[in-house]
């Protein structure tokens, strides 16, 4: 199953390679193989991608290139040569040696992986100054030198901030500028802008794109988003389950995948809803109006005159990136957050602002599915009770009442009733905790639900699936759905309606067609063409296209 | 820099106000005597007039504020009133006691606060070896110890069957340093002992907690070499839970006192609270009460002033 | 295995979810076998004392408070443990002291986490003045040492096991509201509950059902180490003269009576003061293993 790659690259020598890699990892006092014997091979400024769902073992494979496993694991079987050294056999002087040389990482969180205590450019020149190969005026230079060629602001001067006084594109190339500080041979990109916003992402790809190419520097970029991989691997590696699921070039992987897990994460993207049927047209009254919503966190406005209505068997999308304010939007609908001004109408009627005030029917009428599942479903019931609950409090059911119709949601969401009724949340998957918080709220018989980011934390085949789920049901209940995302892949699945938000104001609504054909407004334009495509020339385009960023 | 001297003075504002609120129960919490103090203290004997008389001696017979108020002046002047078991200035009571008090409690700190400092930094950085395991049983144990356990035990070795040390520390003001060193250190490696344990534990679980930090991580892959982590990475940010960790057990150690003073019969503030407590020298308790207070107010507000001092969000702002 | 129904929107690939759990009893019950040997000994310890509490009076010799001798005579067939100052069997008094120094521990250490317990975590769902109110009445009282408070509240009110019982537990009460409260917090602020308030939950079942079940793993530690705690204060009273009272036989007032003895060498006073060490060590122990396995980290706090 494993393409040849070598005519690639038949000028550049070896780096990095590994052979038959096993890792063990401790769960429940035993140890279960995470890393089930893998083969990779790197060559010298080539760009090698590793994607893979949660669990697959992508950054364990990655950090173990420096010989490095976390606390709790442990090496069990193959080798690992780096330039020739056996890093496994290496003494833990030798591999010291090697990190931050010629070896160096990008974690996923700059917040956290800088020193809250040290100065940017302190801890840039730390690795050179400690491994003896520059002085600390050199290394300083340098840095200064780095941060202007991964285009941050005012490079002379930024160095010399603490880590929590710059933002979080900035401290990510602030990283990307500390790996380089000692010209590495390799760098592990451990999924470095999953955390960032859309348009943040772009900056950082491209400089660090930029930057891995001018120094002809090797990496190892690992990330669960397709598309971005394409944007930055010259090879991709796809992982499952710790083994190697296919290896090819990127555009060979991408114009042709071989094997069929490979395919279904390149299909993932292709869901999409069928239009409502009954537009407003039936309907002539919203189920939820939102009218001139002005809220406030004391006594500063976050959202600022929202309106707009939703409809029955109608999905309208609230997109914009954090801070822009859609997940208060939900908050003033709910109730938890009353409005400054304006109001929340339910079918003509105005909603009491505070949740507190509102009528148990009120209550019923709008229910709310959360981002993360984990921590949606209390992890001390079963599953019995948790859509048992709104049961018997809304409907007033009996205990076999409770029963059938839970057994029937369970059905409705795909679950088989006899396995699952009584288990607890820790005995399901991420996907099927989903499924629960949606069966809780269908429980209720509610006329509309409130999805916020229902799938932003799911593996991306997993996600297709609870949104294919949702439209399903949308068709059979007549549900209306305001669905709170950043994920415009998601917004061109699902909605009917979009509302584009940006700082606390509406800056475009409408319906899809709209929203997705030209012309668009500025902001609108900037974050469509910043949502990474499978093209593997879609970044070098869109440079060429807007010039490079400042 | 605004912000910090802001929050710092804050913080001092609020330890204030703590203080006023402590002396306000320690001062209403007589009030709810049954009857009052005269009644207390007569008893079974108290007629109308002596009471009456009583009350007048103790200015009892204004207004609950008015007392209050002269109280607490006569406190912020060193005047905490009369005994009334012997009719003395409690100040004169005090005086000689709570700097005996306060020498105790020093050897001890100086014993104690370095040794479990360090040993506690150490059992964190090579945990769950042989060494962090020994010092976890040997910690667990001796924090279940009550202090008399420990007192007695000390004695029995040191003082019966040895001879080296005494089992009463009878100091006066005239002991010269050598031999008051001497009779105290029975009474301080007990306290030393108790507190030890707690304060390692914490220097532990505040260290592990540190170096399980991203950023720790980060050094590491950084080739960083180990004392080059601890020194640079690790240390800065240990300030804050290390001076919480420091505090929190200067303030046990202040009331771990009390007892060991009795056991070893030492001349110091504890001796004469739980004396008092005995004789139901109600105004003796209260000056008592209020001085262990204040050092433990005390002690927390520099250690909440230091870890905001420590803290670099806070002294570089955005 | 693949748990799903076959239906139109299944996927080729889909996770698999982690396997179902066996029984809780069996789950406890291999948990104790691989526990470390100090659990396994505080285990017998905990048991052990329970025993001797429980069954006092048909293990000892002689009456709890009965005169059978001279004072301080030495160990021998007649009395095991020799006597005390007033010339009860010290045995006897040992035994009983279980019953008594644990039950009056027991007792308030209950008191103290049903009163900290519930304002705790009503004052983290609450939120708002209430927590406002009920944190700054809490930062106070705690701003006394616990000792001195209890010395000062003891002047005040006398000496009885009832009063010590009250003020011990309300004292010791505002430590269990900090630990509930905080965290309750943690929990509070989870998307289940905000459900449940949205559903219309009332305070009862956000309290008991939401909040309660997700705490129990710190508190039922914190109850060990609180007991441990009281258990002490009550003893250090005791020896002190101010705690409970004769003829009620106690380990700390034990010590406290036949302390002279130690002057001679001779070790029986240690024995009460052994017996509460002991007892402290077994439950911290126990606390130990429980915090390690139910969080890696907080060990030692």
């Amino acid at each position: 199953m494993v393409n040849n790659i070598s005519a690639a690259n038949d000028d550049q020598s070896l780096l990095l390679e590994m052979r038959g890699l096993r890792i063990d990892g401790m769960r429940d006092d035993q140890w279960h193989q995470i890393v089930k014997g893998i083969d990779l091979t790197l060559h010298r400024g080539e760009v090698l991608g590793l994607i893979g769902e949660s669990g697959a073992g992508k950054s364990t494979l990655g950090i173990a290139a420096m010989g490095y496993v976390k606390p709790g694991c442990r090496f069990s079987g193959g080798s690992i040569h780096f330039d020739g050294i056996d890093m496994l056999a290496a003494s833990e002087e030798q591999k010291q040696a090697l990190r931050g040389v010629r070896i160096a990482y990008v974690a996923q969180s700059a917040a956290a992986s800088f020193n809250p205590a040290h100065q940017l450019i302190d801890q840039f020149a730390e690795t050179p100054v400690q491994h003896h190969q520059s002085t600390k005026s050199e290394a300083y230079a340098d840095a200064k030198d780095l941060y202007g060629k991964l285009l941050l602001p005012d490079p002379e001067r930024i160095g010399f901030r603490y880590p929590h006084q710059v933002s979080g594109g900035q401290l990510q190339r602030a990283m990307t500028a500390m790996a380089m500080s000692c010209r590495p041979d390799l760098i592990i990109f451990d999924e470095p802008t999953t955390a960032l916003d859309v348009t943040t992402q772009i900056e950082v790809l491209m400089t660090m794109k930029d930057i891995v190419e001018k120094f002809n520097t090797a990496a190892i970029y690992i990330t669960h988003d397709l598309a971005v991989v394409a944007q930055m691997a010259d090879r991709i590696m796809v992982l499952r389950h710790g083994e190697l699921v296919e290896e090819a070039p990127t555009r060979i992987m991408l114009a042709n995948p071989k094997q069929d897990y490979t395919k279904s994460l390149w299909a993932v993207r292709s869901f999409r809803k069928m239009p409502a049927l009954n537009l407003g047209q039936n309907d002539t009254q919203p189920i939820i109006s939102v009218q001139n919503v002005t809220a406030a966190y004391g006594s500063l406005d976050i959202l600022h005159e929202i309106s707009f209505d939703l409809y029955r068997g109608q999905t309208v999308s609230v997109v914009g990136e954090s801070g822009s304010g859609k997940s208060t939007t939900a908050r003033v609908i709910t109730g938890l957050l009353p409005p400054r001004l304006g109001q929340v109408l339910f079918q003509g009627q105005p909603l009491p602002p505070d949740y507190r005030n509102r009528s148990k029917e009120q209550l019923r009428q709008v229910q709310m599915i959360y981002q993360m599942a984990d921590t949606a479903i209390n992890p001390r019931q079963r599953i019995r009770d948790i859509i048992g609950r709104p049961l018997s409090f809304y409907l007033g059911l009996n205990s076999q009442q409770v029963e059938a119709r839970t057994r029937e949601l369970l059905d409705m969401i795909e679950l088989n009733p006899d396995q699952f009724i009584d288990r607890f949340p820790s005995e399901l998957s991420g996907g099927q905790k989903q499924r629960i918080c949606i069966a809780r709220a269908l429980a209720a018989e509610p006329t509309c639900i409130i999805c916020d980011e229902v799938t932003s934390a799911l593996d991306q085949l997993v996600a297709e699936g609870i949104l294919r789920l949702l439209d399903r049901l949308q068709r059979e209940l007549n549900l209306a759905y305001m669905f709170i995302t950043h994920d415009l892949a998601t917004v061109k699945a699902i909605s009917d309606e979009v509302v584009v938000m940006l700082k606390g104001r509406i800056v475009e609504q409408g319906s899809k067609e709209e929203i997705f054909s030209p012309p668009y407004p500025e902001y609108t334009e900037k974050l469509l063409s910043s949502v990474p495509q499978m093209d593997p020339d879609w970044m070098r385009n869109l440079i060429a296209k807007r010039g490079p960023y400042r | 820099m605004m912000s910090i001297l802001r929050l710092i003075f804050q913080r001092l504002g609020l330890g204030v106000l703590v203080l006023f609120a402590v002396s306000l129960i320690i001062f209403l919490g007589v009030e709810l005597l049954p009857g009052d103090l005269c009644q207390a203290i007569q008893g079974q004997s108290a007629t109308e007039s002596t009471v009456a008389a009583c009350r007048k001696d103790l200015g009892l017979d204004q207004p609950a504020p008015t007392r209050y108020i002269n109280w607490l002046k006569g406190i912020s002047q060193g005047d905490f009133g009369t005994s009334l078991a012997n009719g003395r200035e409690i100040s004169e009571l005090i005086g000689v006691r709570l700097s005996n008090t306060f020498f105790l409690a020093m050897v001890a700190a100086v014993i104690a606060v370095p040794l479990s400092l360090a040993l506690g930094i150490l059992a964190a950085l090579y945990r769950n070896s042989w060494f962090d395991r020994s010092v976890n049983v040997l910690t667990l144990s001796s924090i279940s110890f009550p202090e008399f356990f420990v007192a007695y035990i000390l004695i029995l070795v040191f003082s019966v069957k040895l001879g080296w040390f005494p089992s009463l520390s009878d100091v006066s003001p005239d002991t010269p340093l050598l031999e008051r060193l001497h009779k105290v250190f029975l009474p301080a490696l007990t306290l030393t002992l108790v507190v030890m344990a707690h304060m390692m534990r914490m220097t532990r679980a505040a260290i592990i907690n540190l170096m399980a930090s991203p950023y720790i991580e980060m050094a590491k892959f950084k080739g960083l070499s180990r004392s080059h982590i601890i020194l640079h990475h690790a240390l800065p940010n240990a300030w804050a839970p290390i001076v919480n960790v420091v505090a929190l057990n200067l303030a046990y150690l202040i009331v771990g006192v009390v007892i060991v003073e009795v056991v070893f019969v030492y001349p110091g503030l504890g001796q004469l609270i739980v004396d008092s407590v005995q004789k139901r020298d109600i105004p003796v308790v209260q000056a008592c009460s209020i001085i262990f207070a204040a050092t433990y107010v005390v002690l927390n507000l520099i250690a909440d002033i230091l870890s905001i001092a420590t803290n670099p969000r806070l002294l570089h702002p955005r | 295995m693949n748990t799903n129904l076959p239906s139109k929107t299944q996927l080729p690939f889909n996770e698999a979810p982690p396997p179902a759990r066996p029984s809780k009893f069996k789950l406890a019950l291999r948990e104790l076998w691989k526990s470390p040997l100090s659990a396994k000994i505080g285990i017998l310890i905990v048991l052990s004392y329970i025993f001797v509490a429980l069954f006092a009076p048909w293990l000892t010799p002689y009456g709890e408070s009965e005169i059978v001798g001279g004072p301080f005579e030495l160990w021998g067939e007649k009395y095991p443990l020799g006597t005390d100052n007033l010339g009860r069997d010290m045995l006897t008094r040992l035994l009983y002291g279980a019953r008594n120094t644990i039950g009056i521990a027991l007792i308030t250490t209950l008191l103290a986490f049903l009163i900290g317990g519930i304002t705790g975590i009503l004052a983290a769902i609450l939120g708002g003045w209430a927590d406002q109110l009920m944190s700054r009445v809490v930062d106070i009282l705690m701003a006394i040492p616990s000792l001195i408070f209890s010395l000062l509240l003891l002047t005040i009110f006398g000496t009885s096991i009832p009063v010590l019982i009250i003020i011990i537990a309300v004292l010791d009460s505002t430590r269990v509201f900090r630990l509930a409260r905080a965290v309750s917090l943690n929990v509070v602020v989870m998307d289940y509950v905000e459900a449940a308030r949205l559903r219309g939950e009332g305070l009862g079942w956000i309290t008991l059902r939401e909040v309660l079940p997700n705490i129990m793993p710190p508190l039922v530690a914190e109850f060990g180490l609180r007991f441990c705690f009281v258990f002490l204060t009550i003893a250090a009273l005791s020896f002190l003269g101010l705690g409970i009272q004769p003829p009620t036989a106690d380990w700390g007032s034990m010590v406290r009576d036949n302390a002279t003895l130690i002057s001679y060498g001779d070790i029986t006073p240690l024995l009460p003061a052994g017996a509460i060490a002991l007892l402290t060590v077994g439950v911290n122990f126990i606390v130990d293993w429980f915090l390690q396995k139910t969080s890696g980290l907080k060990d030692g706090q």
